[in-house]
């Protein structure tokens, strides 16, 4: 038990301060990878809970994907690091009322679920009698299947969307016929010409 | 100390550091020679010998290197982001070390048998990209730069195609455990019935490692080594042992999901008294010498017909064999 505990505080600690150095840290490289560590920290929080499917997902989708694609992007930002300072206090008022509405919601909400909750009955991460990977399987895919189907086409929709927002359309658009370009053979891409010296084509 | 907290918490500790420790020394020593290996093979298929002259055969060779990369003087470009920098070739020889912790070898040999081995293993190679992309991005060049961005797209895209493949096999399989992969393959191995999944799968892995002919990140005559151009001596050597471990584990990965682990070819009396872990190895060393002529027989490939080849041939034929794949598990009623 106290191996679990000393688990679960090193991992929420070092969570809590990777996340607030996303926001603390100058540089966004290294906000992004602090926003990594964040998540590996959190992976490990799930698997604290029993829950290690959910933990590698964590680590596959945010970590191998989006982050990566995060990071992508940041790198090749060209940042003004003076520039970027000069903005903050006008739009700390901004700022600072959103987090205060967030705080407030955060904290209506500990609030409810430490009256609403009987900490003994906290729902397991992993049900009788079989992995919790079959268990999510099992309430995604049979009992809501629709709702996933219908999370999957509005995903659809919008990856297509932003294909069609950004595709640019070109009156000369140069684009390859790989099947045409295998099937060109030699007869009809060179021809042999037999010049006579000075005389030009 | 009492005997209880002993029993609990030092003793597990201890085997399974000692456990651990004895495969990362077996796989840092068993590498020297798959590097060797693809030298020598590289080199026949060219009419050389290759390295000759340290030890008999040139079998130490690789050892000669390490050490001649260990003692030379490490250089930080004066530009280059220092912490990153350095923090890129660990991030890399880690993460691909750090995968072998479930590899079953043979029957309950892993480190850890968890229920998720698969997902484990496939979380973690994803996360290879980032040694690439913070080398990259550290070195403050444009070489380092542009291969970071080649390595970043290349991998993500190639990443879609080897997680649908080990859908095809966990949908044969019915379980994220790595033994029961390979215990399911008694009958037959999955390279049989799944083979044109093999054959993504192999050449997915070829892209995913950055290995010819897909070695566009390092291209030397694009990118002169690519994210590695600023790299020297120890950063160096820690760069090429991860990306060569990274390559031995997508060996063993397929070893496991297509050619039946460390289980003998058919279940008579010769083949089965060879002990399953040389069944693996003997397998993996297949896998790595056709990773090693793919080097030696294939072109590099244009960086549009890469990422046509992982979008537009992979990406549909893999999601259309699981289509199949999980049609034909329904329709028969097979599905476990």
């Amino acid at each position: 038990m106290t191996l679990t505990s000393l688990a679960f505080y090193l991992f929420a600690s070092v969570s809590v301060a990777s996340a607030f150095m996303v926001i603390a840290a100058r540089n966004p490289v290294y906000s992004v990878l602090f926003l990594i560590l964040t998540f590996f920290n959190s992976a490990g929080l799930f698997v604290l809970l029993g829950a290690e499917f959910l933990a590698l997902i964590l680590v596959v989708v945010y970590v191998g994907a989006v982050a990566v694609l995060f990071l992508f992007i940041v790198m090749m930002l060209d940042i003004d690091f003076a520039e970027l300072n000069e903005g903050f206090l006008q739009y700390m008022p901004i700022g600072a009322t959103v987090g205060l509405i967030l705080l407030l919601e955060l904290l209506l909400v500990f609030g409810a679920s430490s009256t609403l909750v009987d900490k003994g009955q906290l729902p397991s991460a992993t049900p009788e009698g079989m992995t919790n990977a079959e268990a999510l399987g099992r309430v995604l895919y049979t009992d809501y299947i629709f709702l996933f189907q219908t999370a999957g086409a509005i995903l659809l929709v919008a990856m297509i969307g932003a294909i069609v927002l950004t595709l640019v359309k070109s009156n000369n658009p140069k684009r390859q016929d790989i099947a045409k370009q295998n099937a060109r053979t030699r007869e009809d891409a060179v021809e042999l010409v037999d010049i006579k010296p000075g005389e030009g084509i | 100390m009492d005997s209880a907290f002993f029993d609990s918490y030092i003793w597990p500790a201890l085997v399974v550091t000692l456990h651990s420790l004895a495969i990362i020394l077996a796989l840092l020593v068993s590498l020297a020679f798959f590097m060797l290996a693809d030298r020598k093979i590289w080199a026949a298929a060219q009419l050389r010998k290759g390295p000759t002259v340290v030890g008999p055969f040139g079998l130490l060779q690789s050892f000669a290197d390490i050490a001649k990369y260990l003692f030379k003087e490490i250089i930080i470009p004066t530009t280059a982001n220092k912490p990153v920098f350095l923090l890129a070739p660990f991030v890399t020889m880690f993460l691909a070390l750090s995968a072998w912790a479930v590899i079953p070898v043979n029957e309950g040999w892993a480190v850890a048998d968890i229920n998720v081995g698969i997902l484990y293993i496939f979380a973690i190679s994803s996360l290879g990209v980032y040694g690439v992309i913070m080398g990259g991005w550290a070195s403050n060049s444009k070489y380092p730069f542009l291969g970071a961005l080649r390595s970043a797209a290349q991998m993500v895209s190639y990443e879609v195609s080897i997680g649908l493949v080990i859908i095809t096999v966990l949908l044969c399989v019915g379980s994220l455990n790595l033994t029961d992969i390979v215990l399911a393959q008694k009958t037959v191995w999955f390279a049989v019935p799944l083979f044109p999944m093999f054959v993504v799968f192999f050449i997915s892995a070829l892209a995913e490692t950055n290995r010819p002919p897909f070695d566009l990140p390092e291209a030397e005559s694009e990118l002169v080594s690519g994210f590695m151009t600023e790299y020297s001596s120890t950063p160096y050597v820690v760069f090429m042992i991860g990306e060569l471990a990274n390559i031995v584990l997508m060996c063993a990965m397929m070893t496991i999901l297509f050619l039946g682990g460390w289980l003998a070819p058919v279940d008579i009396a010769p083949f089965n008294w060879v002990p399953g872990p040389v069944w693996f190895i003997i397998k993996m060393g297949f896998m790595f010498f056709l990773f090693a002529m793919m080097k030696v027989i294939v072109p590099r490939y244009r960086y549009d017909q890469l990422m046509r080849l992982g979008w537009k041939v992979f990406l549909p034929i893999s999601l259309l064999y699981v289509v199949l794949v999980a049609g034909f598990l329904q329709y028969f009623d097979m599905a476990s």
